[in-house]
Formats: structure tokens, C-alpha cells, sequence
């Protein structure tokens, strides 16, 4: 919320050289913090984002759950997973999580994309998808370890949340945000939010006995700018499969940042390797060859 | 004609009876109109998929080739079915030409040998290089297993909502790995067909190749479609043409 300037880019995806604007202010480091043992299910933030972003709804059906839908999709968002969670005691626990971009620090999506430009992140941390520059290859698919971009088969490019990127560049909260009833999302600095996020899993162990209360922040992805605070942090995958250790996958950081370009050159070493054949060894000619010398030996035009 | 296509190991077929193929005087049929067509589809395909495949590859090098696609999404919607067209037709080509293709001792031989093949050591071929050599058997091999696997990794990465993440994540580099064996190929195969080799170009424009070409480059080829020993025929020539000069 104390985000007043104008958003400034700090990795952009498939891009040669410098990113332009890196490091030429301090901002500071936005995060949504997502309190799963007060949320009630209720939707608005669903339809807050349905809203705000202008998409067109789209038809679902009943399956016995109260999730509004099986999985996110390219013109939804934002989405409460709901899980019916039986205890070893016999207990019975409705979990509900907010599921949306986590906007990782190190975004695996922006790690596979090819695409110069197709995926941003700002100095605050939100991770955001250009579409204009989208080439629909859909590797952000396969590099998210959280199952969120979303392909649209009728324009061939890839969706997800923006984390309200142009709400939050004019100092507002996103949208998600502005309409939770319960206070179960809060929105600020990712210092402020880690605090709250602590405070409010001491108050979980003390006051209601959740020894396995915890933070959901991966430091697998270098930590992400949306965080939960769940029951039991020890088993996130409860959670409509949060999962418990994520990562940026080796083949998109070890083999496009390094082999791709490596692996180019030596196949176009190809290119130079015959035109020094040529200039070097000469052709093969049909044989035998023309004498250069009128009457002379054969044997001295071969060569 | 001097020969009759069966001598080649290639079966003529209905495609061939479409076109023609005119064998002038020193001159032998070295591919038939099918299997003509047969290189040109695959090529034509070959160098769709591999402009498109650059915009995806690296599109801040390659970025100029996908305009002539209709923009990057238009390119990456291309691709997919540029690769299954190479790959459909390499795959006839194969059954064109398993025969031909089948390794021998002498293939060998040429392996060991590659070096003064390289280096142009010796102008003609050894007596025992049939209708290809062991160079170009390499090449065809590399390709046949290289649309497999472009083929599988590919189909993985068109349908990543069937085959999941993981497996996009492997094909990718293995997709990779595949693609640019081939564009280092492709520039071994056009300029031993072009300037390394001249009189190459004829067999797959014209379909038949001049005999000194035979002699020089397929000895044994040359050997069994005409009966002639192709180092004497060479003598003969060399003989004919020292005559004309004195002359």
C-alpha cells in the first residue's frame, strides 16, 4: 500500500543484456498474507477479482464440494480450494486456502519463458504476465510449481493473477483484498506481513492448541509474496496441494540460462567448420580432372 | 535410359510414373521422381520447423523470423505441425530407403577412415563405397532416431495439459538437444551436396548424376550399375583427355 511510484522492473524473461530500470529505486517488497484458519468460504474475493479484472464468468457445475470449480482457468483467478480433512482423533476440519500466483521471488515461470518480455517482476515483487509479448509455448506451465498459469486455447496466450498490479502501483490493496469480510486477508510490506503472519501463529499454538500451526513462505523459490498461515504447516499439500517443498525446475534455470545460447553456438560452429573446408581443403571434384598445363603430366592438375 | 531404377534399390511406384527422369548420354539415374519429391517435402518441411522452432528457441536472437509466421503465438501454433509434416515424410523416406541405408563392413572401414575423407587425401572414393556412404548413412540414421525423438518430446510439450509438467520439463531439453544436432547436420548435408561436391545437385534436381561423378564418389555403385571397373574407366578418361590436349 505504500507503493506510490510507478512500477519499476527488476527480471524480465528471455532477456539478453541489462534489464533497464534495475535497481534505480528502493521499493519495498509487497506481500498478501492469506490466514487460512479464519477464512469461511465465502467467495467474495473470488468475485472481487472476477470483477476488478473485467473477465467474463463462465459456467461451472456442482461436485459435491464448495468449491466454486475444480482448478483455476485463464479468466479465473483467484480460487478457494476447499478440502473436507478428517483428524487421526476422528475431528473433522474444513480447510479452505486461497489459491492464486504465489508471485515467488524467484518465479519459475519467468525462468522457462523464452519469450523476451512475456513475464515481469517489479522491484516490489509482483510477478506479472505480458501478454503482447506471449508466444503460447506454455513452459511457464512446466516451470510453476504451483499449477498456476493458465493457457487460452482461443488467443493462444497464458493468464494468471497480477497480484492487482495496477491497483497496487496507484497505492491501492488488490482487489481480493478490498473484499474479504473477515480479515482473513491482509495486504502490506513483506516485513510487515511476516510479523502478523508470527503473531497470529503464536496466538494459534497458545490460545488454541495448533502445535503444528505455521508460515507457508517456500524458500525453495526464495521465498513468495503471498503467504499463508495454516493449521498444520507440516502437511501444506492437505491444502488442495500446496506443495510442501517447491521448486524452480534444474532443466529451466541449469539448461536455458547456460546450455541454450552454449548449445547454439556449437551447432552453428557447424557453419564456420565447413566454410574453412572449403577454403581449406578445396572441394572433392569429379575425377579425373582437367590438366592445367596443355600436354603436361595429368598427375599435376589432381591437386 | 542407361539404367533401369530397380537397379538402385528403390522400388518405382506411382508417383514416379508422374514424372520424368531423362538420362542423357554419361550420365546415370540416381534418384527416382518419388524419391525426389520425397527430399524436397522434407526439406521444405525440415526448414519450416526450424525457422519457427528458432522464434521459440530464442526469440530475442530469432524475433525477425516470426513475423513471416503471423507473430510469435501464430509461430508456436505453426511448429507442432511443421515438425509431424518432416516427420511423416522422413518416415517414407526411411521406407524408401532402409535398404540402401543398411550398414555394412565397408561403412566401417569408411568410419576409421574419416579423416582422409576430410582432408581430401585421396579424390576418389575406395572401391568398396556403394550408393551411399557411410558419411551419409550416419546422417540419415542421425535424423530417422532424431524424428522420434522430436516426435515424442514434441507431442509432449503440444499437450502439456495430458503429459503433465515433469514430462514437459525433460522433453524440452531432450527436443533441444535433437534440434540442433540437426541444424549442425544441415549444414554438413547442403554443402557436401553443393559446393563441397560439385555435380552433386543434379541428383535431386535432375535425378541423375554424370558417370565421372559415380566413378569418383561411388565406386562400387558405379560399378554394379554399369559393369565397368571404376578405376579403369577414370584411366580411361584421364588417357582420352591427355590424347585431346597433345591434339
Amino acid at each position: 500500500m505504500s507503493n506510490r511510484s510507478t512500477l519499476q522492473i527488476v527480471q524480465i524473461s528471455g532477456h539478453p543484456g541489462p534489464v533497464p530500470g534495475q535497481g534505480v529505486q528502493r521499493q519495498d517488497q509487497v506481500c498478501k498474507l492469506v490466514d487460512t484458519t479464519t477464512c469461511i468460504g465465502c467467495k467474495a474475493c473470488e468475485v472481487a477479482c472476477v470483477e476488478w479484472n473485467d473477465m467474463p464468468f463462465q459456467q461451472t457445475y456442482f461436485s459435491n464440494t464448495y468449491q466454486t470449480m475444480p482448478e483455476t482457468n485463464w479468466n479465473y483467478w483467484n480460487l478457494i480450494k476447499f478440502n473436507e480433512h478428517e483428524g487421526k482423533d476422528g475431528t473433522m476440519q474444513w480447510l479452505m486456502r486461497k489459491d492464486q500466483c504465489m508471485h515467488c521471488a524467484d518465479p519459475g515461470c519467468l525462468k522457462a519463458c523464452p519469450a523476451d518480455g512475456a513475464i515481469v517482476q517489479y522491484s516490489n515483487g509482483i510477478v506479472d504476465f505480458q501478454q503482447d509479448n506471449c508466444i503460447g509455448c506454455q513452459y511457464c506451465v512446466a516451470g510453476c510449481p504451483f499449477n498456476i498459469p493458465r493457457f487460452n486455447q482461443s488467443t493462444k496466450k497464458v493468464y494468471k493473477c497480477t497480484l492487482c498490479s495496477d491497483r497496487v502501483s496507484e497505492g491501492l490493496e488488490p482487489a481480493c483484498i478490498k473484499a474479504c469480510p473477515t480479515g482473513c486477508l491482509h495486504f502490506g510490506t513483506k516485513d510487515d506481513m511476516k510479523i502478523l503472519a508470527d503473531t497470529r501463529v503464536t496466538q494459534l499454538k497458545e490460545h488454541y492448541g495448533m502445535e503444528n500451526a505455521g508460515v507457508y513462505d517456500p524458500q525453495g523459490v526464495g521465498g513468495t509474496h503471498v503467504m499463508y498461515v495454516l493449521h498444520d504447516a507440516t502437511q501444506p499439500e492437505l491444502y488442495g496441494g500446496l506443495p510442501s517443498n517447491p521448486k524452480v525446475p534444474l532443466s529451466f534455470t541449469m539448461w536455458k540460462g547456460f546450455f541454450k545460447p552454449l548449445g547454439l553456438a556449437a551447432a552453428m560452429l557447424t557453419f564456420v567448420g565447413v566454410i574453412f573446408h572449403y577454403v581449406i581443403e578445396g572441394p572433392r571434384r569429379i575425377q579425373p580432372e582437367m590438366p592445367i598445363k596443355s600436354g603436361g603430366s595429368s598427375a599435376e592438375g589432381e591437386r | 535410359m542407361a539404367t533401369s531404377a530397380k537397379d538402385f534399390g528403390e522400388r518405382p511406384n506411382r508417383i514416379d510414373e508422374l514424372g520424368r527422369t531423362v538420362v542423357h548420354e554419361g550420365e546415370l539415374l540416381r534418384h527416382t521422381v518419388y524419391t525426389r519429391v520425397l527430399h524436397w517435402l522434407v526439406g521444405i518441411f525440415f526448414f519450416l520447423a526450424l525457422l519457427s522452432g528458432f522464434g521459440i528457441y530464442l526469440p530475442w536472437i530469432f524475433r525477425l523470423f516470426t513475423p513471416l509466421l503471423g507473430g510469435g503465438s501464430t509461430t508456436r501454433m505453426w511448429h507442432p505441425w511443421f515438425g509431424l509434416g518432416f516427420v511423416i515424410f522422413f518416415g517414407l523416406q526411411v521406407l524408401n530407403w532402409k535398404g540402401l541405408m543398411r550398414w555394412t563392413d565397408a561403412d566401417t572401414r569408411w568410419m576409421r577412415n574419416i579423416k582422409s575423407y576430410i582432408r581430401n587425401e585421396d579424390p576418389v572414393e575406395a572401391p568398396d563405397v556403394g550408393f551411399f556412404n557411410a558419411g551419409q548413412k550416419l546422417q540419415f540414421w542421425e535424423i530417422a532416431i532424431g524424428c522420434v525423438a522430436l516426435l515424442v518430446t514434441g507431442l509432449m510439450m503440444w499437450f502439456p495439459e495430458i503429459f503433465g509438467r515433469v514430462a514437459v520439463m525433460i522433453s524440452y531439453v531432450i527436443h533441444d538437444v535433437f534440434a540442433l544436432i540437426m541444424l549442425a547436420g544441415i549444414f554438413i548435408h547442403v554443402y557436401l551436396s553443393t559446393i563441397g561436391e560439385p555435380h552433386t545437385f543434379q541428383s535431386m534436381t535432375k535425378g541423375t548424376v554424370r558417370e565421372d561423378w559415380a566413378w569418383t564418389h561411388h565406386p562400387a555403385w558405379f560399378q554394379r550399375i554399369t559393369g565397368r571397373d571404376p578405376r579403369k574407366a577414370l584411366e580411361e578418361k584421364r588417357a582420352r583427355l591427355n590424347r585431346e590436349r597433345i591434339e
